[in-house]
């Protein structure tokens, strides 16, 4: 037997290929194939959560209050539909920007750029948490809650509160992951492959490339709390 | 290629394509058995506790069964209680029991072993999960002794009453309930991470996915089943501590209580249902799937023969798990959802019928004219399929709408999920445990005493759950405290129920065989042969018996066939190791 196993085609050599010796993934590091999962699993939760949001939107009798007239904010006099929000989205979209330079910088072992570009990401980050913390405060000002609120169905603060506060906790995880890890980069962990800050395990770049996964997946979910909660 | 015709045997396995592991030794007594990061100790930790808390939920059956057998009769069961007792039973047979026993017990100490591995992928994790689990059943057993006891809503933890006052426990008990539950998941998706990973990229030279024994197939799949329903499960416990704490209307509509009108507001209790389903269906296949791929394995060794139909029965697992992800309102139909919903869940539900019958006719074509040894662990798989074919008829009946509505709530519900999600992966978990004892313990189980335990435990719970057939048919409800005068019941419904109890508490007692055998064998009983089986996977074939941490020698071991070469025409020995290359078989 040779070493290259000629593949049958159709299905059979799909699975010969995915089921193959030792790994299914080639080359893909155990923490990043575990990201990939948890992040497929962290899926269904927040899938779970949009479902439960629309659902009790369709079923509550009573008014669901208009998000353009809930999340505007003054500017210059007038009323701006959803401005913050569209600041904080295109936060967040930027920090994806840098991350995903973090993680090319981090392969060519650029240890002083990499540090940059993640503690960028993080200050972004940090600074959508700040905005939603903002849009939370002026909420509460206006009298929603949880359990009521002045607008109409009781369910928009409760949906509202859950699901965004369930969300900014993601953000706030990986804000202070990515502060970890970038510390490891700035200490050279990953360059000698050393147990470093906070672990025993050897450190290699493709932690950062791990972090990223996490921090776009949070980014992505975020565009589908946009759409559902603010545009429709 | 040797003369000898095996499955897939060849004489190559390709180089190593990824380094050794790096392996933490703990130098410590705390660190080896306490804090331990060997998947094995932890996997010990896992099955103990999983006991422990399982037997708690038996002799809350048994209580149960007294009242029901003989009502009027003990003052320390009121009718609270009783409900209490039925939603504890519940929950904790089917998630800390079950689950935890299947993925954290056997998975921990099974996938390494048998995919060649020296641990979990990611040891320290699988640590935490093991004490993270420990936190969710210590909060669940707080949950007896707060003010209020435990929570009464019976284990679906149905809003709007779960949470309404006058339901035993709808304060204390159903908080630190959905507590227990959430701190569970998250301590399992730990584990989960780890066995999944471990089965996708950590397996030994030459072990593809599709040389892997059966019983790593069921737990890999179930384990993906569980990260991708737990998540249902997360949010509606969520959702509903909301609705308790700080009074969100999620699942609680309006409604008057105590006379009074409730705070709640247009909540929709049907959101829970679904979502509580979309995570409860799922769960009758990880629990479930293990068990298939265990029995597979031990009807295979225990008759010296291949499982028959490897691939199918791989398809099998695969298509059982996709398809449970849409089956869940088959719960429901009495809910007062769509009629149509109830057409296409009953639809899917019978179409889940075609895998699931492909394994047991493969599992009869396993035993078919093979060379059937009855030793224990095999009496438990040969018990399996008899309960298993059993509940899975029932299963038929129940998943057509028309047939279910009449029986819906009834003892014949009961009869059905105890005989084929509760009995039968039960008898599994007996005959895996009796199976790798001597891998585990390095030593023998008293086979006198096991035997006891399989006859009474097996024709135990059929005389417990037949005779609930009829009651189901008679039209007996579920969850009843007592029945007192009722036109319907026939006179002789109460005997029955007194016989019932009475075998129950047999089966109970049967138990103490079970832990007697265990404890004293693992002090007392005689050393036990590296493979007793003759069984054909890695983790007989280990340099250690009981395998040292890092599982094997120095060197890991090599695969060259699949799991199943028994009986190999040419071969002098009736079973191959997965990790004997063909030139080195000895021939007959």
């Amino acid at each position: 037997m040779s070493e290259s196993v000629q593949l049958q085609p159709g299905l059979k050599g799909l699975v010969a290929d995915w089921s193959s010796d030792q790994r299914a993934f080639k080359g893909v590091p155990w923490g990043k194939a575990m990201m990939w999962i948890f992040l497929l699993s962290d899926t269904f939760v927040f899938s779970c959560f949009l479902v439960a949001y629309m659902s009790v939107r369709m079923t509550t009798m009573v008014e669901w209050p208009n998000p353009s007239e809930v999340f505007a904010l003054e500017a210059f006099g007038t009323p701006v539909p959803l401005l913050l929000i569209a600041i904080m989205t295109f936060i967040l979209i930027t920090s994806s920007g840098t991350m995903a330079m973090a993680v090319k910088f981090g392969y060519e072992k650029n240890r002083n750029v990499t540090f940059w570009l993640l503690i960028i990401t993080a200050l972004l980050g940090a600074s959508f948490v700040g905005m939603q913390a903002f849009e939370w405060t002026k909420l509460i000002q206006e009298g929603v809650r949880p359990w009521s609120n002045p607008m109409g169905a009781p369910q928009f603060g409760a949906a509202f509160f859950m699901i965004t506060g369930f969300h900014g906790t993601h953000v706030t995880f990986g804000v202070i992951f990515l502060i970890i890890i970038a510390i490891k980069v700035r200490r050279g962990d990953f360059d000698h492959e050393r147990p470093g800050f906070m672990t025993g395990r050897k450190g290699r770049y493709e932690m950062v490339e791990t972090m990223g996964l996490y921090w776009h997946f949070v980014d992505l979910v975020w565009v589908f709390i946009f759409a559902f909660f603010y545009l429709w | 290629m040797s003369e000898t015709t095996a499955h897939d045997a060849v004489d190559f396995a390709p180089p190593a394509e990824v380094g050794e592991m790096e392996l933490y030794h703990a130098k410590t007594w705390i660190g080896k058995y306490v804090w331990s990061q060997d998947a094995k100790v932890i996997a010990i930790q896992y099955g103990i506790t999983a006991i422990a808390i399982g037997l708690v939920a038996l002799v809350l059956s048994v209580i149960m069964r007294l009242q029901l057998g003989f009502p009027n009769t003990f003052s320390f069961i009121d009718p609270s209680n009783y409900i209490q007792f039925v939603t504890m039973h519940g929950m904790i047979m089917v998630v800390y029991l079950l689950t935890a026993l299947f993925l954290g017990g056997f998975g921990n100490y099974l996938i390494p072993l048998m995919v060649g591995a020296r641990d979990m992928v990611f040891p320290y994790l699988n640590m935490i999960s093991y004490w993270v689990y420990l936190a969710a059943v210590l909060i669940l057993v707080a949950s007896f002794f707060v003010p209020g006891g435990a929570t009464g809503a019976g284990w679906t933890l149905y809003p709007p009453q779960a949470i309404t006052e006058g339901t035993p426990g709808s304060d204390g008990g159903i908080i630190l309930m959905l507590l227990s539950l959430g701190v569970f998941i998250i301590g399992f998706t730990m584990g989960g991470l780890n066995y999944v990973v471990t089965v996708l990229q950590a397996r030994t030279r030459g072990m593809s996915l599709m040389r892997m024994p059966l019983t790593v197939w069921g737990i890999f799949v179930a384990t993906i089943l569980a990260l991708l329903a737990f998540p249902a499960l997360l949010v509606s416990a969520i959702m509903m501590l909301l609705d308790k704490l700080i009074g969100t209307s999620f699942f609680m509509p309006a409604m008057v209580s105590l006379g009074e009108q409730t705070a709640y507001d247009g909540g929709s209790p049907i959101l829970f249902q679904h979502l509580f389903w979309f995570f409860g269906h799922p769960e009758v296949y990880i629990v479930a799937l293990p068990a298939f791929g265990i029995v597979s394995d031990l009807l295979s060794t225990h008759a010296r023969k291949a499982i028959f139909g490897y691939r199918m029965m791989v398809w099998a697992i695969v298509a059982i798990g996709g398809l449970s992800f849409i089956v869940w309102a088959h719960h429901m139909y009495v809910s007062g959802m769509n009629p149509y919903f109830g057409f296409f869940f009953a639809t899917t539900t019978l179409i889940i019928a075609v895998p699931t019958a492909l394994k047991v006719y493969n599992w009869v074509l396993t035993l078919w004219r093979g060379n059937i040894r009855l030793n224990v662990p095999m009496l438990f798989a040969i018990g399996f399929v008899f309960t298993f074919i059993n509940g899975g008829l029932t299963g038929l009946f129940l998943g057509n709408v028309t047939v279910d509505l009449p029986l819906s709530d009834t003892y014949f519900v009961i009869a059905h999920f105890h005989m084929v999600m509760a009995v039968s992966p039960v008898l599994v978990i007996f005959g895996a445990i009796y199976h790798w004892y001597p891998k585990i313990t390095g030593r023998m189980y008293d086979d006198g005493l096991a035997k006891v335990h399989f006859w009474l435990t097996f024709l135990g719970t059929y005389a417990i759950y037949y005779p609930m057939h009829y009651l189901g048919l008679e039209g007996i409800p579920r969850r009843y405290f007592a029945y007192g005068d009722t036109a319907f019941m026939s006179e002789s419904s109460q005997d029955l129920n007194a016989a019932i109890t009475i075998a129950a508490i047999v089966v109970a007692l049967a138990q103490l065989f079970f832990i007697y055998n265990m404890i004293v064998s693992y002090f007392r009983g005689k050393k036990a042969d590296p493979n007793p089986w003759e069984a054909t996977t890695l983790e007989w074939q280990t340099a250690d018996n009981p395998p040292k941490h890092g599982n094997f020698g120095p060197e890991l071991p090599a695969v060259y066939r699949w799991a199943y070469d028994f009986g190999v025409p040419g071969a002098a020995d009736d079973y191959i190791p997965q990790n004997v290359p063909p030139k080195d078989v000895k021939k007959a």
